[in-house]
């Protein structure tokens, strides 16, 4: 740890516990409190990982997790960052995306190929020839790419927890603990969040050596402290911002969801590089990074430095490193003028080398570009195009850069706040905001120590307005600070190395060529070259690509834009993300026996239901036709609890069923079941069901399982447009039903009943009040198998009790539930059309030959106009039926599949039985109207590609004459 | 999560609602030609701007009428629709 300077007040590390972590498989100490990156510096380790592409070393850069360069794994956790990742006994990482390790990295070669990875590389290569595709593919995927995942892990828990403020504070530097302490005088509700681990901001670094700081520091958070409602959570990343001020907060632990009623971002500035050749060498940082590794982790960043400069905050970089015992061999300004304030002077006073208008030209490497041996500067012409021919060498270890700062916006955006870029401050400051979001401080282009206190001050009270918690004057902002950036800190080098984005490896060529291919838009050239689109997201590499794109297209940086930043602000462990997905599950009361029962479940919609009850040694089709069959020699009962079931009720109830439903209801007489069908307002089939009147104003009506949240919903609101004296209830949660059918249906159930189940007294069609098993029941009589049956309606509570009774009362007629999908079989033999299986968004009721529901002469329903148009036209198509011969069942369609008619496709399956109870297997279709005649052959083309036949047939296939489910006895 | 303002319920997140596209007026069936009708049944204004939309809180079952600015996503207020006219 010989780079590790005296104590000092401020610092992070703590001198009594030692850490003793490896890295790389090496053994190193470092102090509680550092951070993996600083650690490493202390030891002298400059090379800390290799970049993306070009595997070219890197060091530190940023120190505060902007950049990407260094990223590790350890066994169960990969791609930390090293600027974020505290230390602590054990800790033994490695650096991702090497091969042979961080030294001798031998994917380090890819830079010897650099001339043939030109910009846009992936899009263009390995297109021809196509069959190598998959093979390049493959070898790419294996250099690309940062950590690997290990997929034995054990699973972390990520727990998730929701919060709620007033008022939050993002960034607890000056502007935000004073826009916090502002807003908590005011009573508000605040909470304050810092990713780093302690709380100050740029006091603890920018302005260690300020000695208004520690007075700033220790007044506000001694406030902060004395205020109940103010709370304040450091290591606490605000990682993106939702809609309504909804925002994603993580910590080590957890992700909170946090609901702020107002938000101040006082999330400073970024450290924007100066592109240089070879300006990505270990040893070349921010100047933040400098001040951040003296004052909180107290380590000297190099023993001989060049500091580049265009802004006062430069000159305290300098300054800072010289009282840290570094030797500052030259401050290197950019800017003509040099400083104007006494920090110039002080520099000069310390016996620092001032260059003025001057650059880096170049950074010379050592050790095969693992360290920094000098700088070759050079002035800069009246146009900022270097002037090679006067350039000399200073020798140096390292390089401090602080030409311009980026306001820490993404969180703004996010909210909806816009930034426009300031000619002034040479830098985007926000241009228009929601209500109750404010910035302050240096995101707000406010420099100056004690106006960034009084720009989160006006915020923090802004804010207390904005809830009507505070009344009185809000001051006046102060006016913006003078440029703190360089408008174009790029210099351009025939030797490629001047990097642009360090992520991606991206020189400042490749963003000319992509210009010059075409790339001449903002967001165009981000995905074409792709910079800003690594780890970092850009927070180095965006505003200095717009400089350069504004700069070629010869436009202003308005002009050119910017892109957009999306959640999350930096990388989010995936962890935080996982986690339940509630997919609400529907079961019947009979749920639990038909898994008893060895039911086959399937998902219907939220519903779960029996496919077919399993029998051992019978397979799938076998069990279903054998239900079937049952049901038409025996008895069988399905669970059909699932339909939807409303009530409707009051004085308009058959008027308001009229304008729902094609068909008419005024004459249904009480005690009656009417088949319905409805429409949306362009005439398509929407919902179709039973209409039973229980009373003269009341009617209970089932609708499809799938369809009734949808259908009423739309009856709620027709019914509201409409004004309609009509209450509508959705029972289908509370009533269970059950479907009993088959000839021996009505003896079974009589046992178990007090109506009286005979022919003339309860016929076909029937609806009546009594009890089943002693439960009060709603009898129906249907027939949508096509057999004899009842459909038992009973509140929820009663129904396993009554479907149980069934069984009992149904064992000497050989009574056995059937599923689903011997259901299907059974109305399709009985050519009953299901609406949205055997229908689709488009089909109307000429089409789909249920025209006989519409009533006559009725002056108005939903869908009629429509229809009347549709009734002129000749249809389209028509849902038929299809016969197959007996010894087709192996070669069978499915649903679908298409049919053809010379070469053309004339129609589709919509439902079919290979297996039926008829002996031949069955189908529905739509065909074109000139095919769908009885006796018609049709060509239908299988998955296979081959072709078979089908004749059409006349529906229903089964007891045409409907005695059976007419039975009178 | 968006925030919508049930006028029965009050604040909700969004997940609790459902659209239900802009209000508008039927034509009287009996007036309007069949290119009118057709006109009223298939065509959406997709213009941007505050636009009378109906929306229904799930769980209770409750349609109600959102002024919406549907380029900014902004709900400006929300009520019944019975309580008033609505402009469509």
């Amino acid at each position: 740890m010989h780079r590790r300077l005296p104590p000092r007040d401020g610092e992070w590390i703590d001198r009594s516990q030692p850490v003793e972590f490896r890295f790389e498989g090496r053994i190193y100490r470092g102090f509680f409190g550092d951070v993996l990156s600083s650690a490493l510096w202390a030891c002298d380790v400059r090379l800390l990982g290799r970049s993306f592409k070009y595997h070219r070393p890197r060091g530190i850069y940023s120190l505060a997790g902007h950049d990407a360069n260094v990223i590790v794994e350890d066994s169960h956790r990969t791609n930390i960052r090293g600027d974020t990742l505290a230390i602590h006994a054990g800790l033994d990482v490695h650096s991702v995306n090497t091969i042979g390790g961080l030294e001798k990295d031998r994917l380090g070669i890819t830079e010897k190929f650099s001339a043939f990875l030109p910009v846009g590389f992936y899009y263009k290569a390995f297109h021809t020839p196509r069959r190598l595709f998959a093979f390049c593919e493959n070898q790419m995927r294996k250099v690309a790419g940062l950590g690997k995942i290990n997929t034995r892990n054990d699973r972390p828990r990520s727990p998730k927890d929701y919060a709620f403020c007033d008022l939050l504070v993002v960034g607890a530097g000056p502007a935000g603990l004073s826009a916090a302490v502002a807003a908590g005088e005011q009573g508000l509700d605040v909470l304050v969040v810092d990713e780093q681990p302690r709380p100050g901001g740029s006091l603890t670094w920018q302005w260690a050596r300020d000695a208004r700081a520690g007075q700033h520091m220790s007044r506000l958070l001694d406030r902060i402290a004395a205020l109940e409602k103010v709370q304040l959570r450091c290591g606490t990343l605000a990682a993106g911002c939702y809609a309504d001020q909804w925002i994603a907060l993580v910590d080590s632990e957890r992700l909170t969801k946090l609901r702020a009623k107002s938000m101040v971002f006082a999330t400073g500035t970024i450290e924007q590089p100066a592109i240089f050749q070879n300006n990505d060498l270990p040893g070349i940082m921010s100047g933040s990074a400098a001040q951040r590794l003296i004052h909180l982790f107290a380590v000297k960043p190099f023993d001989r430095a060049v500091v580049l400069v265009s802004n006062s905050d430069g000159y305290r970089v300098a300054l800072d490193l010289n009282e840290a015992g570094v030797a500052v061999a030259a401050v290197v300004d950019l800017r003509a003028a040099g400083e104007l304030t006494q920090l110039g002077q002080d520099v000069e006073q310390a016996g620092i080398a001032v260059y003025r208008g001057c650059c880096i030209y170049e950074a010379a490497p050592a050790q095969r570009e693992k360290r920094v041996r000098g700088t070759d500067i050079c002035p800069l012409d009246n146009a900022g195009h270097s002037r090679i021919e006067a350039r000399t060498h200073i020798q140096c270890d390292g390089v401090a850069i602080s030409v311009g700062w980026a306001p820490n916006s993404p969180l703004v955006s996010q909210s909806g706040g816009r930034f426009r870029y300031s000619d002034r401050t040479e830098q985007f400051v926000p241009y228009t905001l929601p209500d109750g979001v404010f910035v302050a401080g240096r995101a707000n282009g406010v420099y100056d120590l004690d106006r960034q206190i009084d720009d989160g001050h006006r915020c923090g009270l802004a804010a207390a307005v904005h809830l009507g918690q505070f009344a009185g004057e809000i001051p006046k902002p102060h006016e913006r600070s003078i440029a703190m950036s360089h408008p174009y800190p790029i210099i351009a080098h025939p030797g490629r190395k001047n990097f642009v984005d360090f992520d991606e490896d991206l020189h400042l060529t490749d963003i000319e060529n992509s210009h010059q291919e075409g790339y001449d838009n903002i967001e165009l050239l981000k995905r074409f070259s792709t910079f800003g689109m690594g780890p970092s997201q850009g927070k180095l590499s965006n505003v200095n690509s717009v400089r350069i794109l504004a700069n070629l297209n010869n436009a202003s940086i308005n002009e050119t834009g910017t892109t957009t930043a999306r959640p999350f602000y930096q990388p989010v462990s995936i962890g935080h993300l996982a986690g339940r997905r509630f997919h609400p599950q529907r079961h019947t009361p009979m749920d639990r026996w038909h898994r008893d029962s060895r039911a086959a479940m399937v998902h219907a919609g939220a519903w779960q239901r029996p496919d077919h009850y399993e029998v051992k040694g019978r397979s799938r089709g076998q069990c279903i036709l054998d239900e079937a069959v049952n049901v038409r020699n025996n008895v069988g009962v399905i669970d059909v609890s699932t339909l939807g079931k409303l009530w409707v009720s009051g004085r308009d109830a058959v008027s308001f069923l009229e304008r729902i439903y094609t068909g008419r209801f005024t004459k249904q007489p009480v005690g009656r079941l009417r088949y319905g069908i409805a429409c949306d307002e362009t005439g398509i089939i929407i919902e179709d069901g039973i209409l039973g009147r229980i009373a003269e104003d009341r009617f209970y009506v089932t609708a499809t399982s799938s369809g009734v949240a949808a259908f009423y919903r739309e009856m709620q609101r027709f019914a509201l447009i409409w004004g309609m004296d009509v209450v509508l209830t959705n029972a289908t949660g509370h009533v269970a039903a059950m479907n009993i059918a088959g000839p021996a249906s009505r003896e079974t159930l009589q046992k178990l009943t007090d109506v009286d189940l005979s022919a003339d007294a309860f016929p076909y069609l029937g609806l009546t009040n009594g009890t089943v098993a002693d439960a009060p029941a709603t009898l129906i009589r249907v027939g949508f198998v096509g057999e004899l049956g009842y459909e038992i309606h009973v509140p929820v509570s009663f129904a396993l009790h009554v479907w149980k009774s069934l069984f009992c009362a149904g064992e000497t007629h050989s009574i056995r539930p059937f599923g689903v999908e011997a259901q299907r079989l059974l109305r399709l033999e009985k050519g009953h059309l299901i609406v949205s299986h055997d229908t689709d968004a488009l089909t109307n009721p000429f089409e789909a030959d249920v025209a006989w529901t519409i009533g006559r002469n009725k002056s108005f329903f939903v869908g009629s106009r429509s229809l009347d148009i549709q009734r002129k036209k000749p249809v389209a198509r028509r849902l038929v039926g299809l016969t197959f011969a007996r010894d087709t069942v192996d070669t069978m369609p499915e649903e679908c599949n298409l049919i053809i008619a010379d070469d053309e496709i004339v129609g589709r399956i919509t439902s079919i039985a290979p297996r039926t109870t008829l002996g031949y297997p069955v189908a529905m279709a739509f065909v074109r109207p000139d095919l769908a005649n009885v006796g018609t052959n049709l060509k239908i083309r299988l998955e296979t590609g081959s072709l078979t036949t089908a004749t059409v047939a006349k529906m229903p296939f089964y007891d045409p004459e409907n005695t059976r489910q007419k039975a009178a006895e | 999560m968006k925030i919508i303002n049930c006028p029965i319920n009050g604040p909700r997140p969004a997940q609790e609602f459902h659209f239900g596209g802009e209000v508008r007026t039927m034509p009287d069936p009996n007036e309007v030609t069949d290119e009118e009708w057709a006109d009223y049944v298939f065509n959406r204004s997709g213009e941007p701007g505050v636009k009378n939309e109906w929306w229904y809180h799930i769980p209770s079952g409750t349609w109600f009428v959102a002024e919406r600015n549907n380029c900014t996503d902004e709900f400006l207020r929300t009520y019944l629709y019975a309580s008033e006219t609505v402009d469509a």
